[in-house]
């Protein structure tokens, strides 16, 4: 059986959102708290995702907001109001990144060459994987702390892609990169966490947590 | 059509998302079926897309939306204040600011507690940040596990809290029990 995972949708309603923006343009400003609501989290996920700061994130989701909000006008229906949210917070991220270069150290797999094939480290298995266990703080706590060891250009893939479930052309659009360059980054992304995350949790799950020491697989 | 293990890594990726040909994937199942490290590598490949794409892997920082609402409404056209306008609002803090010290120090004591069995703040400082949920009657340090009804928090600062007849928490405010 195929194993599509591509086709998961966020609760977004096109024609309620559209209606929702009109009003809105023409002075409704209140209903733009309808609008962004069911957002808030992704918006702030994806800001997360490139400053891996609390604080920094929540910044950055509030001026994207606002900014959405301000050029609301130049929205235009024939993309998804989700994804130009999107868009305008990964700006802001970046923007924000900018400003603070200085202070920020990527980890050195971003300096890695992404066309060289990644090749799997650990063979652990895997097989069921109740999702209850996201129910466990600290289920969620190794795998946040998996993710944010990536670099930079993989975790906003990852998060893009995988965790706001935007398609590879959104992402590309988002990210200003070919859709091939998606592919080839996710691929790693995915790769790597796996990687990362097999020796600790294979075979593991329902039972106590033990991450084992030792240093990452790449 | 026989591919290697290194195919299959390299195509795992579009194999989950259905971005693959038949006839690959067809070898891709092929060679999967029969090699137990192309198994894990797909399994574990499968359990991180699936783990990560549940909504419950985003948390948003508590009192997150709050602000958020806050900071916009402070932006919205027609909220925003002239220098006149801002004239005009400090001056209606400090009139506000004054009445409630005459309050304070007067007949009128202190505002009604929620609940009458509550015992009142004494010493907590007005501008310490706290979270009361709505229907609530009693404010809290975020994170506290005895806040009431969480799909309904506010962070708002503890004189507010005060003023709207919170009082505190008997667990996490312990040192700013009245007598």
């Amino acid at each position: 059986m195929p194993e599509e995972v591509s086709s998961r949708e966020s609760s977004a309603k096109p024609f309620q959102e559209e209606t929702l923006i009109q009003r809105i343009r023409n002075g409704e400003h209140e209903l733009f708290y309808e609008l962004i609501q069911p957002y808030e989290r992704r918006v702030y996920a994806a800001a997360f995702a490139i400053l891996r700061n609390e604080a920094d994130a929540e910044d950055v989701a509030q001026e994207a907001m606002l900014k959405a909000f301000k050029h609301i006008r130049q929205f235009r229906a024939e993309a998804r109001f989700s994804t130009w949210l999107t868009q305008i917070t990964v700006n802001e991220a970046h923007m924000w990144r900018r400003k603070q270069h200085a202070n920020v150290m990527e980890p050195i797999v971003d300096r890695e060459d992404e066309e060289g094939h990644y090749t799997p480290r650990d063979f652990a298995d895997w097989r069921e994987i109740p999702l209850e266990t996201l129910e466990r703080k600290e289920v969620r706590q190794k795998l946040g702390e998996a993710l944010a060891s990536l670099g930079e250009k993989y975790r906003e893939i990852f998060v893009l892609r995988d965790m706001q479930h935007l398609s590879i052309e959104e992402t590309a659009k988002i990210l200003g990169i070919s859709t091939a360059s998606v592919k080839t980054r996710l691929l790693r992304a995915r790769l790597m966490l796996r990687d990362l995350l097999a020796p600790g949790f294979g075979g593991n799950w329902s039972s106590k947590l033990s991450f084992e020491k030792g240093t990452k697989p790449w | 059509m026989v591919v290697s293990c290194e195919q299959v890594w390299r195509e795992i990726s579009n194999y989950l998302d259905g971005e693959i040909d038949a006839n690959l994937r067809s070898a891709m199942d092929d060679h999967i079926h029969g090699c137990k490290r192309c198994t894990a590598v797909l399994d574990g490949t499968r359990n991180v897309v699936e783990l990560f794409g549940d909504e419950r892997m985003v948390e948003v920082p508590l009192g997150f939306s709050h602000r958020l609402h806050r900071r916009l409404e402070e932006n919205m056209p027609g909220n925003r204040r002239t220098f006149f306008g801002w004239l005009v609002a400090v001056a209606a803090g400090i009139l506000v600011a004054g009445s409630f010290e005459v309050a304070r120090s007067s007949v009128f004591g202190r505002p009604a507690l929620r609940s009458e069995l509550a015992q009142p703040a004494r010493g907590v400082p007005p501008d310490m940040l706290v979270v009361v949920s709505t229907d609530g009657k009693t404010f809290h340090v975020p994170g506290c596990r005895f806040i009431h009804d969480k799909a309904h928090i506010h962070i708002i600062q503890a004189g507010e809290a005060m003023r709207e007849g919170y009082a505190p928490c008997v667990r996490c405010m312990k040192e700013y029990l009245g007598a």
